[in-house]
């Protein structure tokens, strides 16, 4: 009986070190303090590809369903109902119908109903009249037939095919719910929601004002009377602020590896976790410019890259090993390490791979007295020079004469897809971690964030083939099948998974960081200040 | 003198409208414009959005049309919309003003009562430990960078010493801002009252030497007259010119001390513009700190006749 009561204890414990939820009762009021490293583009989240923007503006919104914010984990499975109720999938599996929660009001004081879900989707798939400026993730929802409107408290989503992982877009802090009411052009100046807390303000270069929305649906929250949010464009003063005291929290992972162990000791009273952040990256090679247009070439380059060293160098061996799907163990569409290991290119003798690069290149007539020149384009930002100069680097030892080509971010994009490059180092965000956003954004033929053009109609196959898959076993079959076939291919060669942390003090309660996505947590209706 | 400040006048509007027609051009010279930027950031690329939003924002019209619209508007006071936020350029433009204006102006005067005076103690004590001192002091505030500087005083103030905070909220009260900012101003104000003192010295060291200097002595003046009254005043000239330049460069010229002191002024927010091509914002700033840059200018040369009764414009 000790024993357990002994164990009970200690799980209990163990749960409150991980959630940061107490024993005793919330409190309500205070102000969360907390900084941002840039100028979100806009306040409107459907308009931005940034997390940037997602991150202050997520609890200014309430969305359909949401992933559970006190789950780490996104999933299926940790999917909650937000303004919809509940809702049902048809027989067939083409039709989810959502029943939509009653006497929610948007932060203006007007009713919120089914016409609104409408609209929202009118916008996202381009059907407004009055639409967005910009619509990154219009792709996301390719396969919509239909949102249908019965009455005011209910609307069915018709799609063309099954889609099982639907939901899980809905639920990301990318897929808040949008007024009709409220322009699109007002939307990213001024935002309305039905969310825990609304839009006070927003001044370029100082801060982000949230106040608490008194009349929230979900009663007794949100705990925090305000969110104050400054923007500070430097890393070393918003780092000094934090441990000088100045705020109760970091920006979401804005810690960087080698700066957590500094953080820690300047404030050891910090609490900080190191997670992905979602983004990863890789090598694009430009399959159409002689002599990148060789398979073989291309498979040669593959094999060269030591995602060890890599590692070693900018994650002090923290990152690990994956194909374009997030690693275990926070990834849940993660290949075990004996899988990857078996990917082309991923075997864990380097030097056999090496060894192999370099007959390939000598086979095509290089060698140490005839090397190859190429120009490594990348953006001018740190975080895309660093792995470009190692990869520059490690492409030297299989007779390639590397040279860094660093891109203006403002042309960045352009350059990439008119094919104005040889090879390329890119950094790719995922908001949700679901192959239905990463392969169907990035690697189908017709995707506008398909940078390299890749085409594989077997791919396209077995995307199409993974979507409509219910049983997750099988799905996480054909998608790791997936995973082989862009690695053969050469597609977009993943070099390593980003990881960074995030620090608060302990008087900050029931924060919970989802372990698979950075875009999906920033709801804080549940987080309160124990001062 | 009349006939010269029309003069002047004429040729300070000349400069203003050879600069607009210059930052006009340059920006559109660099590649990429908002469509662009915006597009990227969202990682997408579509060609036909990207030229809807272009012709939205009028950047498909002909660029002297486009000059024609921006400069007419400027001159009825009409900024325009930021094409980021898309509120009024000069709300956006407005309350960031003063706050630049408050610390280019305590550094400036950081710079003038520490510069100016040593500079004289340096060139009266010339080839002394206390001159050796001084310049040493002078050449670490040429050669040290602002950024670290910066840093190396944020340390201390704000984590060691726990005087300051870092600039979150801007002060109720005016003096409570100026102490703040007096921080970053004398970072500012350091590198400013070097390049003062330098010159002080030598222009001091250069009138030191001449006869009437001597027969100031000879007369019995004190040594206060003698360095202050005489030598002083016939050193100001290059000193002045040099405050003058370095007091336009700091409206303009503190971005690395905004951004690593966090302070939302003007020259931040122009560096931010820039990289989102924001052209109403960029255009109305530089027209901002050209007609600053002027100005002072001309106010410098103004001082040059009343400092100096010899000097006469109009022979």
């Amino acid at each position: 009986m000790r024993s357990k009561l002994t164990a009970m204890a200690a799980t209990i414990v163990a749960t409150m070190a991980v959630t940061g939820v107490p024993a005793t009762a919330q409190k309500q009021g205070g102000t969360l303090k907390y900084y941002h490293r840039d100028n979100p583009p806009t306040t409107s989240i459907h308009e931005e590809a940034t997390v940037s923007t997602v991150n202050p503006f997520m609890a200014v919104f309430n969305n359909l369903v949401l992933f559970d914010q006190q789950k780490p984990s996104n999933s299926l499975d940790t999917i909650v109902p937000d303004l919809a109720e509940s809702w049902t999938w048809s027989v067939d599996k083409k039709t989810v119908t959502f029943k939509l929660r009653q006497g929610v009001k948007w932060h203006d004081g007007k009713p919120f109903t089914s016409k609104d879900v409408g609209c929202t989707f009118d916008l996202l798939l381009g059907k407004a009249k009055d639409g967005l400026r910009l619509n990154p993730r219009q792709v996301w929802y390719h396969n919509i037939e239909n949102v249908k409107l019965n009455g005011d408290l209910e609307v069915a989503i018709e799609l063309k095919e099954p889609q099982p992982s639907f939901l899980a877009l809905l639920a990301s802090g990318y897929t808040p719910v949008y007024p009709c009411h409220v322009s699109p052009r007002d939307m990213r100046s001024r935002p309305v929601g039905t969310g825990p807390f609304k839009f006070l303000e927003f001044k370029r270069n100082e801060v982000i004002k949230l106040a608490r929305n008194p009349d929230y649906w979900k009663k007794g929250r949100p705990y925090l009377d305000a969110i104050e949010v400054r923007v500070i464009a430097n890393r070393s003063t918003r780092i000094l602020a934090f441990v000088s005291g100045e705020f109760d929290m970091t920006y979401d992972t804005d810690v960087s590896i080698p700066l957590m162990k500094d953080v820690q000791s300047q404030a050891p009273k910090a609490i900080c976790q190191l997670r992905p952040t979602g983004v990863y990256v890789n090598l694009l090679v430009n399959s159409e410019a002689a002599p990148f247009n060789d398979p073989k070439l291309r498979h040669a380059m593959a094999l060269a890259i030591d995602r060890k060293s890599f590692d070693d160098i900018l994650g002090e061996g923290k990152l690990g090993v994956s194909g374009a799907m997030q690693p275990l163990p926070e990834g849940a569409w993660g290949m075990p390490n004996e899988v990857v290991r078996s990917l082309p290119g991923y075997g864990k003798d380097f030097e056999k791979n090496l060894a192999e690069a370099r007959a390939i290149m000598q086979g095509l007539g290089y060698g140490p007295d005839k090397s190859l020149k190429l120009k490594v384009s990348t953006r001018d930002i740190a975080i895309y020079r660093d792995p470009a100069v190692i990869l520059i680097d490690q492409l030297k030892k299989i007779y390639f004469d590397g040279e860094l080509d660093v891109v203006d971010t403002t042309i960045w994009h352009r350059k990439v897809t008119r094919g104005d490059y040889s090879v390329g180092l890119n950094l790719t965000g995922l908001a949700v971690d679901d192959p239905d956003v990463n392969f169907v954004e990035n690697y189908t033929c017709n995707s506008e964030r398909n940078y390299n053009k890749y085409c594989s109609a077997e791919v396209e196959r077995l995307i199409a083939l993974q979507s409509k898959e219910a049983d997750a076993a099988k799905r996480k079959a054909i998608v790791w099948q997936i995973e082989r076939k862009l690695a053969e291919d050469v597609a977009r060669p993943v070099i390593h998974f980003q990881r960074a942390g995030t620090c608060w003090y302990p008087h900050v309660k029931g924060i919970v960081l989802h372990q698979n996505s950075i875009y999906n947590g920033s709801r804080l209706e549940d987080v309160w200040l124990d001062k | 003198m009349g006939t010269y400040l029309i003069r002047r006048l004429l040729m300070m509007i000349l400069t203003l409208f050879g600069i607009s027609v210059i930052i006009f051009v340059l920006l559109r010279v660099v590649p990429g414009n908002i469509a662009d930027i915006l597009f990227d950031a969202a990682g997408m690329v579509n060609s036909a959005e990207k030229q809807k939003l272009e012709s939205e924002l009028g950047l498909d019209k002909p660029i002297a049309i486009q000059y024609v619209t921006w400069i007419s508007g400027l001159a009825r006071g009409d900024l325009g919309y930021t094409y980021v936020s898309e509120q009024p350029a000069l709300e956006e433009i407005l309350p960031r003003i003063p706050v630049t204006a408050k610390l280019a102006g305590l550094a400036l005067f950081f710079a003038i009562i520490f510069g100016v005076p040593l500079g004289v103690v340096s060139a009266v004590r010339q080839n002394t430990v206390l001159d050796y001192v001084l310049r040493v002091v002078s050449l670490s505030g040429l050669s040290l960078p602002s950024f670290w500087l910066g840093l190396l005083i944020l340390m201390a103030f704000v984590h060691y010493l726990g005087w300051i905070p870092i600039y979150t909220n801007k002060p109720d009260r005016l003096w409570d801002e100026l102490v703040l900012l007096s921080i970053p101003a004398a970072a500012v104000g350091f590198r400013a009252s070097a390049l003062i003192m330098r010159l002080t010295r030598s222009s001091m060291l250069e009138v030191l030497r001449q006869d009437y200097i001597r027969t100031a002595r000879a007369k019995g003046a004190s040594r206060v007259s003698v360095n202050y009254d005489h030598a002083l005043r016939n050193a100001v000239l290059p000193i002045i010119t040099i405050i003058g330049i370095e007091a336009a460069f700091l409206v303009g010229g503190l971005i690395v001390t905004e951004t690593v002191f966090n302070i939302p002024g003007v020259a931040r927010f122009l560096v931010e513009a820039i990289r989102w091509r924001d052209y109403p914002v960029v255009q109305s700033l530089v027209m901002f700190i050209a007609v600053v840059v002027v100005t002072v200018n001309f106010l410098v040369d103004m001082a040059y006749a009343v400092l100096d009764p010899r000097i006469r414009y109009d022979n």
